[in-house]
């Protein structure tokens, strides 16, 4: 097998897999924060249950998006060895601040929410809530300036030495496709926390168990979902596309399937790109709407891959190009179903609305599919470089480890990541037929303590 | 800045095995010395607010590594690839085993973590005693400065040798005794009555192995690398470190018998911080010494980040352990005192 793909499918493997939580973490840690303030501010109890009931959820995610993202730090060094030799004075740095700002936060708030309610005050609990949803995004923060370097390098110089450090570090913290690629990104986080509460409430109404608390799931997952799904749109994604329409031609070309660049370029809905003629196969087409996304205008030129040497086109070209559109085309979905929805909740119907309800329940896994695809999208458009135009991926990988000790510790992640699953989907399961009726008890008794 | 940077990833480690040191030794003792479901559920709960926090000096020693001496982070983490990979999937049980039995009241899904707790928890001691071992023996750095170590050879010392040989399992049998003797002091502080009996009993048998095996660890270390000595030669004073150990050490065996808990753990933190700071001292300047020859060495010189990063490093660095250092007095505060069954484990 060949080392260079193996070592880009380890990464890929153990990092998809690892942010299937952290961005439930992060979206349903804002949730439940809202939870609190409204339990608070309206004395309503059944808001407190509401998040206790979440807190539960929460703490088996948090356990798996902590443990699945061990093997992230360290790959770097074991996996891609050369890279993080010459590249660690830059993003050794934002790794570094994730660990010591973030991790040591949220470890130490955790466990005072999940189990200190009957101890602290109300507003006391809400603040250990409020700093743990603190503590996920600012670690979602430091690894998106690490990504963000990587795909557009700023605020760096080269040593004599060949290792790249920082010039400035606000300019590294500062830079301006990290701010872009946050936003979108953590919007898509609120996104997949929205589906999943309100995929939750769904499921009671329709059940009819615990049906006021799935009405209140329902109504904070909805509110939450229309907000998160318009603003994935307009502003960050639209910022997002055009800005890498300006750093990165070669991947917006790929992944909207652009071979020869062209005046009034046409958006390419569906299809299948044909790599060898270069072609789209069964397109399905509305001229002129790319080069308007982009430039504003219906006339303005979008540059084609015919005009990127070979050696730089995006590869695997055809999973950028389906990628971009399963997350486009998911993205489009979100904000029909939950704009239908809202409108449904404002005028009082949604709770009755089974033909809107079956839909909510049944699309909780769509997000995870958008931001896989969404990440799948960025990551690949990068190639070949692992840092965009200064390091290619296939220098960067360690030489030493040869293909078959990696295929040996993907099959490892393989394995034991298919037996977490199986351990979430029992343990999630088994909260969800419960449900939230759950008194007050901050551990039931029996119960360690144990945070997460 | 070297130096400087040397001793701050040093201290952060030290912190790293102090801290889930006692994690892991209670891991390593919680299947002998508890009786029945209420005692298993009170040592758990010992560790339970804490052992998260504790575990994210690891992290953060290993980003600050990375970008303090990238070529270290690179060449180390590729060349032990295997024990790396076989550590990470460690931690993991090790998190699921302590966080998921409590989940579902039942006796066989209760007794298959206690078990997978056991093993992480043992393994992983024995993997980091290895992997100290392996630094101050040295690995085969090739001019390029990475290497790639097989689990085994021929267990023998030598230029190619392997991550496992005598003088490195020796390694993971010290840590193993010292974390599970750590552990055993740690929940004589926590735990009262019986319990409390048995962990002072077994702190003080397991004592005895680590007494011998601290004694052989010296002559063994030079044997492995005879010139870890160099530093202590050219400054005499040094030798203060090996006589604190011994000292600590009795310190121990001391407050044991003496019932005086607190102290006797505090021995304990003050023995694994002393012998870490030791391999350090003999270590310095090297980073990762190679058994190919001086020149391969990765140095903190050839491996230390441009100067920039380090002077914002600093900044950044020293706010953030306040805060941190922070975080850990306001949750050991929270949590001090002896564990019960009732209430969260932040109430006693």
């Amino acid at each position: 097998m060949d080392a260079l793909l193996l070592h880009r499918i380890h990464f890929a493997f153990t990092i998809i897999y690892h942010y299937l939580f952290p961005q439930l973490t992060m979206g349903l840690a804002l949730l439940i924060v809202a939870l609190k303030t409204i339990a608070i501010r309206c004395r309503n109890e059944q808001y407190n249950e509401a998040a206790r009931f979440w807190a539960k959820i929460f703490a088996i995610n948090f356990l798996l998006g902590v443990v699945t993202g061990i093997p992230m730090e360290f790959q770097f060094g074991t996996n891609w060895s050369h890279f993080a030799r010459t590249t660690g004075g830059v993003i050794g740095q934002p790794l570094a601040m994730e660990g010591v700002f973030s991790f040591f936060l949220e470890s130490a708030f955790l466990g005072l929410f999940l189990f200190g309610e009957k101890r602290l005050s109300p507003w006391g609990h809400w603040a250990s809530a409020f700093l743990v949803f603190l503590g996920s995004w600012i670690s979602g923060f430091f690894i998106i300036v690490t990504n963000a370097w990587m795909q557009h390098p700023v605020a760096y110089r080269v040593l004599p030495n060949g290792m790249y450090e920082v010039t400035s570090f606000w300019g590294l913290l500062t830079n301006p496709w990290a701010l872009i690629e946050y936003s979108h990104n953590m919007s898509g986080a609120v996104i997949t926390g929205a589906f999943v509460m309100s995929a939750v409430g769904a499921f009671y109404v329709l059940e009819n168990r615990f049906p006021e608390h799935g009405q209140i799931f329902l109504r904070v997952g909805v509110i939450a979902g229309m907000i998160s799904c318009i603003t994935q749109i307009f502003p960050t994604g639209d910022l997002h596309g055009r800005y890498m329409a300006k750093q990165q031609p070669a991947a917006v070309a790929a992944m909207e399937g652009l071979f020869t660049s062209q005046k009034g370029a046409p958006i390419v809905l569906m299809g299948q790109p044909n790599e060898e003629k270069q072609t789209i196969d069964n397109p399905l087409v509305v001229n002129d709407v790319l080069s308007f996304l982009i430039y504003g205008t219906t006339r303005a030129e979008v540059q084609g891959l015919d005009q990127v040497p070979r050696d730089q086109w995006p590869s695997p070209l055809t999973l950028l190009f389906y990628s971009y559109h399963i997350m486009a085309g998911l993205g489009t979905y979100f904000v029909a179903v939950m704009l239908l929805a809202a409108f449904l909740l404002w005028r009082g119907k949604l709770f009755h609305a089974r033909w809107i309800l079956w839909p909510l329940m049944l699309s909780f896994p769509l997000p995870y599919i958008a931001n896989t695809a969404g990440w799948m999208t960025a990551e690949i458009g990068r190639q070949p470089w692992v840092v965009y135009g200064l390091i290619r991926t296939s220098e960067g990988y360690s030489k030493y480890v040869s293909t078959g000790n990696s295929l040996f510790t993907l099959l490892g992640f393989m394995g034991l990541y298919c037996v977490l699953s199986v351990l979430f989907i029992v343990l999630v399961y088994r909260i969800i037929s419960k449900g939230p009726a759950i008194e007050l008890s901050s551990a039931p008794k029996g119960v360690p303590m144990t945070i997460a | 800045m070297g130096f400087v940077w040397f001793w701050l990833v040093a201290a952060m480690l030290v912190a790293y095995v102090v801290l889930d040191g006692f994690d892991l030794g209670v891991g390593i003792l919680h299947l002998f010395l508890a009786r029945n479901e209420q005692e298993r559920q009170l040592m758990l709960r010992t560790i339970g607010p804490v052992w998260d926090g504790n575990e994210v000096w690891l992290m953060a020693s290993g980003g600050t590594l990375y970008f303090a001496f990238p070529l270290l982070y690179a060449s180390a983490f590729s060349g032990f690839y295997l024990a790396l990979m076989i550590v990470l999937w460690l931690l993991i049980m090790r998190g699921c085993a302590i966080e998921l039995r409590m989940q579902i009241p039942m006796g066989v899904w209760k007794s298959f973590f206690d078990g997978l707790f056991f093993f992480s928890s043992a393994l992983l001691a024995i993997f980091f005693g290895a992997a100290l071992a392996n630094v101050i023996r040295g690995v085969p750095i090739q001019a390029d400065g990475y290497f790639f170590l097989p689990l085994w050879t021929n267990w023998q010392i030598g230029v190619e040798p392997g991550i496992l040989d005598w003088y490195t399992v020796m390694g993971g049998v010290m840590a193993f005794v010292a974390l599970a003797v750590h552990g055993a002091l740690y929940l004589a502080v926590k735990t009262e009555g019986d319990l409390q009996q048995r962990a002072r009993e077994a702190g003080r048998k397991l004592w005895v192995v680590l007494l011998l095996l601290t004694i052989m660890s010296l002559p063994a270390s030079v044997i492995a690398r005879a010139d870890m000595l160099n530093n202590y030669r050219n400054y005499p004073v040094l030798f203060i470190v090996p006589l604190m150990v011994l000292l600590s050490l009795l310190g121990i065996i001391y407050f044991i018998r003496k019932s005086a808990d607190r102290n006797a753990f505090a021995c304990s933190c003050a023995y694994l911080a002393i012998m870490l700071v030791g391999a350090a001292i003999g270590l310095y300047p090297r980073l990762l010494p190679a058994t190919t020859g001086a020149a391969n060495d990765i140095t903190v010189e050839n491996a230390l980040s441009g100067p920039h990063t380090l002077h914002v490093g600093l900044i950044w660095w020293s706010f953030g352990m306040l805060l941190a250092v922070g975080y850990f007095i306001f949750v050991y505060r929270m949590f001090r005192g002896k564990v019960s069954l009732d209430g969260s484990g932040y109430e006693h």
